[in-house]
């Protein structure tokens, strides 16, 4: 067991990419097979991800180091060494990503086996979904910029090909392409700015390269790539305009990996701001960067959901405003983290304990809305109406997910937008208007839409509908569980996982540079 | 004539050169481990000769003997290899070099210290890698050429 936990890290990458390249040559033995291997893998992935937050959680989030290749060294090193191998180092905040991650990856998974089922080219979707989850684990799980980067790129090309996978749809292709583009772009942003680190320090390891880094010019013009080409990886308004496309063109369940895709590159741009640049630059400034780029996020998420006819893109609308929400909680935190007041630590509980809630809650909203399109055999809200008659477990689940998202007591989503709220009042309440404003918008954004989808008279075309095989439903019911059990018991939640990993990245610098290099 | 191949200069010429092209691609995975490039550097030079046969024969000209479906499956097993190799180790830690100066058996051999010609016995797990990478890369880069291949014919009769 221990041995396990010690090599989760590596564990919880090189599983997937087995998997990812065992899948085809499986699949050849037919569908049953693969989807039992597929089933095997993310099971397995789920609980190497349990096993190393139980470990790193209850070691009270202190940072530990895994040497590929090691057997010389042992961490920390002493006074003089350099790393020069390549580390992973998992914190707090990493265990929480390799939860998220492991929640979306193992529903999606089961989701798709039913989903897919009567399509063809399983084995290719397969094997994009477990190199993108090889790739998500990577990036946060990494303790160098380089991987980070190379595992950013394998994020992009399999999430890249997973967005235009429905290759006889113009607009899948045009989404596949535009989001290729835009991941191109942004993972350029973020070599360009490594290799000006590493061509002024000679580093490539984060812990190394935080500790002599001194906050010149060149630090702070390869801060702005990182930060411009991982929130347009995070499809932070005003660099979302591919994640619409590629949320609602992408499979139903791969939408949802899509959005913990975007949740990793927030942890890299939050990683870098609070780990490897932390007080050498001026924090408030960049904590009002963010805020700035939060409420953007929020308000024209929100606005452009309202005017949505198109289910699967109002869903995405959404996801990107929620995207906004997290920017906000963590923006707030950064903005004080010279002072550290109390509500600086409470922000950033809530902005990360809203990536947890966001990704259960959009992945439900992902799952119920592609159950309804497939069912209904359309994607036009106008076309749409009277589903609810047929389909009562998924309108359920889709008003669960929605008053959750949307913030309403007693859903997780209240429990982590009330602390951003709380905290973000504190520091100018006008932040707190617009997040708070925004959430009600959202909330007459999912109202229309169930409206519009469940509710009305029998029609003919509803007459005919049913709700999912049992296979889609385990997977959407087992969301409504998390939703539900967070929503009531958050406090039990904050304390045990969210505050170490808030903690990690709001005042674990110094923890993270000595786990390495040595005090 | 269409598609089916070049002059008789290029096929002629393709004739000659393209052992020596995947002999030299396979002489460059061989020397990774010493020698400027390695498992994916020579991978690709070997893919290349591949694409000069389609492109000076055409693909009806090569009926049959590169097949998609056999160079999909042989990337496959490339990559899982270089997976297999990494777990060996997996007792110390993944990537972990079990075989590097294990003397003698299987790139063994340890490196005199100071200026050598280099020790082709020596390197333990890398040459081995690069041979998993060289497989992956030569076999996949013709599977892309022949699919874009197939997809552009597909346009020019449409």
């Amino acid at each position: 067991m221990t041995a396990l936990t010690l090599h989760a890290p590596v564990l919880l990458i090189a599983l997937p990419l087995l998997g990812a390249f065992a899948t085809p040559l499986i699949g050849k033995l037919g569908k049953g097979a693969r989807n039992t291997f597929v089933g095997l893998i993310v099971l397995a992935v789920a609980g190497l991800a349990s096993l190393l937050a139980v470990s790193v959680f209850g070691a009270g989030g202190v940072p530990t180091v895994y040497e590929l290749g090691g057997g010389t060294f042992t961490f920390p090193l002493s006074g003089g060494q350099v790393p020069i191998r390549i580390l992973f180092e998992v914190d707090g905040m990493s265990a929480f990503m390799g939860l998220i991650t492991a929640l979306i990856a193992l529903t999606s998974a089961f989701f798709s086996f039913s989903y897919w089922r009567e399509r063809s080219g399983g084995d290719l979707y397969f094997s994009l979904f477990l190199l993108l989850t090889a790739g998500i684990f990577g990036m946060v799980m990494t303790g160098d910029m380089f991987n980070f980067f190379v595992f950013l790129e394998i994020t992009s090309i399999a999430a890249a090909s997973l967005v235009g996978f429905r290759v006889w749809r113009k607009q899948s292709q045009e989404a596949g392409f535009k989001v290729m583009a835009m991941y191109t772009l942004s993972g350029l942003f973020v070599l360009l700015a490594i290799g000006l680190l590493y061509g002024q320090y000679g580093h490539l390891n984060i812990a190394a390269l935080a500790n002599s880094l001194q906050g010149s010019l060149t630090d702070m013009i390869a801060l702005g790539l990182l930060l411009t080409g991982l929130a347009m990886k995070a499809g932070a308004v005003p660099m979302h305009m591919w994640a619409p496309d590629a949320y609602g063109e992408a499979p139903a369940p791969m939408s949802a990996i899509l959005v913990a895709n975007s949740q990793a590159s927030l942890y890299g741009l939050f990683r870098i701001l609070f780990t490897l640049y932390g007080v050498t630059v001026s924090t408030g400034t960049m904590g009002w960067i963010l805020i700035v780029l939060a409420l953007l996020t929020i308000f024209v998420g929100v606005t452009m959901a309202l005017i949505q006819s198109d289910l699967k893109r109002l869903v995405a609308f959404g996801a990107v405003s929620q995207i906004g929400y997290m920017l906000l909680g963590v923006g707030v935190g950064l903005a004080v983290m010279a002072t550290k007041p109390e509500y600086g630590l409470v922000a950033m509980q809530g902005g990360i304990f809203h990536m947890l809630n966001d990704a259960a809650c959009v992945g439900l909203l992902f799952f119920a809305s592609g159950a309804v399109i497939r069912a209904a055999g359309t994607r036009d809200l106008n076309q749409m109406g009277g589903l609810g008659h047929q389909m009562k477990w998924t309108s359920i689940f889709f008003a669960i997910g929605a008053v959750a998202l949307a913030g309403v007591p007693p859903f997780n989503g209240f429990a982590s937008k009330f602390l951003i709220y709380e905290a973000s009042f504190k520091l100018s309440p006008f932040l707190a208007v617009i997040a708070v404003l925004s959430s009600i918008m959202l909330l007459a954004v999912f109202v229309k839409a169930f409206q519009a989808a469940f509710l009305g008279p029998r029609s003919n075309a509803s007459a005919h509908v049913s709700d999912p095989s049992p296979g889609m439903m385990v997977p959407m019911a087992a969301l409504v569980l998390v939703i539900i059990v967070f929503g009531l018991f958050p406090g039990f939640f904050v304390d045990h996982i969210v505050t170490p990993a808030a903690k990690a990245l709001w005042l674990g610098r110094d923890a993270y540079i000595n786990a390495v290099l040595g005090g | 004539m269409k598609n089916n191949g070049m002059s008789i200069i290029v096929r002629t010429v393709t004739r000659f050169v393209y052992g020596l092209i995947i002999l030299f691609g396979f002489y460059v995975i061989m020397h990774g481990h010493l020698s400027p490039g390695g498992g994916f550097q020579g991978g690709a030079v070997v893919a290349s000769a591949f694409a000069l046969l389609l492109v000076a024969f055409g693909s009806t000209g090569l009926k049959g003997r590169l097949n998609l479906h056999w160079l999909q499956t042989m990337e496959e097993v490339g990559a899982l290899s270089f997976l297999a190799l990494a777990f060996l180790g997996i007792g110390t830690a993944f990537f972990y070099n079990l075989f590097a100066n294990s003397g003698g058996f299987l790139f063994g051999a340890s490196v005199p210290t100071g200026s050598n010609a280099g020790v082709f016995a020596a390197g333990g797990l890398v040459p081995l890698m690069n041979w998993a990478v060289g497989l992956k890369v030569m076999t996949g880069i013709a599977a892309i050429v022949i699919i874009m291949l197939v997809g552009s014919r597909k346009e020019e009769t449409e």
